[in-house]
């Protein structure tokens, strides 16, 4: 990765950092309700993926963990939020909440509640490029409990039988909520599950943005140069429960300490001290400065923001009902 | 105004809107080389291909949700489900996708899907390829049913759900895949909501949906003949949303309505007719709306016993001779 992509990037780990942080806070405050899954300790897997590929131009979907990968593909942090307070400038109006961001402008086709939903979604979206010709491509992000659905064989076998141009991202945080994966799965390192659908995979670092990002890079031409789906494994740890009512009582503390040694925005952080890009000093003052950002600008606006209004309630079950009209009444022109 | 049947009909929809919009595809289980189980996608493969005719591995689920991927990007996939009784499989990504897709994202996403299967009893295909399941999607929020009875409707109903922005299931029924009828020979666009008086009548509305408005249709002519009882068949083409109007206006005509579907008692189309009913129209009622149903049994192998389990015109006949106090 360039210096400066390396600068630009940490600063952007920080703001999803704090921003993850901040959701907590404002979720113990009961200002954010339903469930809540946090990203702190995996925010170098989205991060090195999309810096090799192209944000808000490849179509990006995923599980219910999906703020910072709304955020990175475009969203904006401010809609982000007050879809998290329910309000009607959120990124879904208010209706979707935390496990339901979209952002299609960006290409951000949306957080989906069911484990290992997305899947097939994703190599329908890459169906859909295929159909239309562009050069785009679909990326999958998943952890790896989602590997254990059907539809995560069912996918991979359709994905290479059609050769779609879809990447899947395994972040393997070695947890399916609470059930560590060698008590749930026959198999530890996903990317090998998929060499029964003769599927390119590999497995990096989860923890260390720049071998994402390389082994992204790898996959990401893959796959847009039309070889085919990609499955790639990143290793890494989330520091939160599962959602806001996991106490963690299925692992040790000392085993989360260890992950915090390798926390992905201290090696990038340290790396670029040690390459003297920054000082301490630096990166303290970007990290006050972001906080008062999240705080000045994302929280007040999703605080002032306006709730739905409830005449409004059935808006958006079906599509803008004038539009249908020749369908629903068959006088087509 | 040709004659044609049912699966001609669902075919030459497929092949129309195929030719028109080269982001229409099909997809299911042998729908392409094999031209499919009721033969409704019958040469559209050597006509469009392998990408726009796609003969998909037995995974309803996944192949029902990459098709719904599809449609995000504005393909309009028509998703063959070769029997309703596979579509239990798919239910996760037709519900949590393509229905509620729109609503969370506040209506940046639509799931322009349309899913077509075959549901019903046929002949002893025992309890596992014989169910009637549109009771569960007609309680969807942000899924359209339909469900043709004849092949006019069965090919305009496809036209219009390929059209239209929003997922639509269309259950089809096994039996009538050779049934005859006429279908007009120039485009036509059936609406997707609303209901028809097939016949008309003045002592009772028999309402029914698919194959029922064959058996209402049968038992107005017993009733006629025999009886002297003017029965009116409104056919329930729409499952949803219900023609609410349609039902109202029937009823408060005939102030008598016996309600028949396949499908079994307890909880479904029929006792939903009935709650429209008193809900629309309960004073102008001169006698409890009836339901006919299946009965509430898995389907049963033998002949005997499905031709026992199933309803009937005489069935529809007894439900109005009671209603009439003739029993």
């Amino acid at each position: 990765m360039k210096l400066e992509d390396k600068k630009r990037v940490l600063r952007e780990m920080v703001v999803h950092r704090r921003f993850e942080e901040r959701c907590y806070q404002a979720y113990i405050e009961r200002k954010i309700g339903g469930f809540l899954h946090l990203y702190p300790g995996q925010e170098a897997c989205c991060n090195g993926v999309m810096e090799a590929a192209r944000p808000g131009y490849d179509y990006v979907i995923t599980g219910y963990r999906d703020h910072v990968h709304a955020i990175k593909c475009g969203a904006d942090p401010k809609e982000v939020m007050a879809e998290l307070y329910g309000k009607e400038t959120g990124s879904s109006k208010g209706r979707g909440g935390s496990m339901h961001i979209f952002d299609v402008k960006h290409r951000f086709m949306g957080g989906y509640a069911l484990v290992g939903g997305p899947f097939p979604l994703a190599a329908g979206i890459a169906k859909g490029i295929q159909m239309k010709g562009g050069d785009e491509i679909a990326i999958c992000f998943l952890g790896d409990a989602a590997n254990n659905q059907g539809t995560f064989h069912e996918t991979m076998n359709m994905a290479a039988l059609y050769k779609l141009p879809v990447l899947f991202v395994c972040e393997n945080n070695l947890y399916g909520i609470g059930t560590a994966i060698e008590r749930s799965t026959a198999v530890v390192h996903q990317h090998k599950r998929v060499c029964g659908y003769d599927m390119e995979a590999a497995e990096t670092d989860g923890q260390d943005i720049e071998k994402v990002y390389e082994a992204a890079k790898v996959a990401v031409n893959h796959v847009r140069s039309g070889k085919g789906p990609y499955f790639l494994e990143l290793l890494t740890y989330r520091y939160r429960g599962h959602s806001m009512s996991d106490s963690r009582g299925y692992r040790t503390r000392e085993e989360e300490e260890m992950w915090k040694q390798r926390d992905p925005i201290y090696i990038l952080r340290d790396r670029l001290i040690a390459e003297k890009a920054m000082t301490m000093a630096d990166y303290e003052a970007m990290e006050k400065e972001i906080d008062a950002y999240i705080e000045n600008e994302v929280i007040k606006f999703a605080e002032e923001s306006p709730e739905p209004k409830v005449e409004e309630l059935e808006k958006y079950v079906f599509a803008d009902r004038e539009s249908q009209m020749p369908w629903i009444t068959g006088k087509a022109a | 105004m040709a004659e044609i049947m049912y699966w001609e009909a669902i075919q030459r929809a497929h092949d129309e809107e195929m030719a028109r919009d080269p982001l229409v595809i099909c997809m299911g289980e042998d729908i392409g080389v094999a031209g499919g189980t009721y033969k409704a996608t019958k040469g559209l493969y050597e006509k469009y291909g392998p990408l726009r005719v796609i003969d998909t591995p037995i995974s309803e689920n996944s192949y029902t949700g990459l098709g719904i991927g599809a449609s995000f990007l504005g393909v309009r996939p028509i998703i063959e489900l070769m029997s309703v009784n596979f579509a239990w499989l798919a239910m996760d990504q037709m519900f949590n996708s393509a229905a509620k897709v729109r609503y969370m994202s506040g209506g940046q996403l639509t799931a322009p899907c349309v899913f077509r299967s075959a549901g019903g009893a046929a002949h002893q295909l025992g309890a596992q390829h014989s169910a009637r399941m549109e009771k569960v999607f007609m309680g969807i929020a942000g899924l359209r049913v339909v469900t043709p009875s004849n092949p006019r409707q069965a090919y305009g109903l496809l036209k219009s759900a390929i059209r239209c922005d929003d997922p639509v299931y269309i259950n089809e029924h096994e039996l009538m895949y050779n049934m005859k009828g006429d279908v007009p020979d120039t485009e036509y666009f059936h609406p997707l909501e609303g209901s028809e008086v097939t016949r008309s009548g003045t002592d009772v509305t028999l309402f029914g949906y698919n194959i029922s408005v064959h058996w209402n249709l049968k038992a107005a002519e017993i009733l006629d003949k025999q009886y002297g009882i003017s029965a009116e068949v409104v056919d329930l083409y729409s499952l949803s949303p219900l023609d609410r109007e349609g039902i109202r206006k029937s009823v408060s005509k005939t102030h008598r309505a016996v309600v028949v579907g396949e499908e079994e008692a307890p909880v479904g189309v029929c006792s939903e007719v009935i709650s429209v009913i008193n809900e629309e129209c309960f004073f102008e009622l001169d006698a409890a709306p009836v339901r006919v149903n299946s009965a509430l049994v898995p389907q049963p192998y033998n002949h005997t016993l499905e031709k026992a389990a199933i309803p009937n015109a005489e069935d529809v006949v007894a439900a109005v001779l009671k209603l009439f106090g003739k029993a």
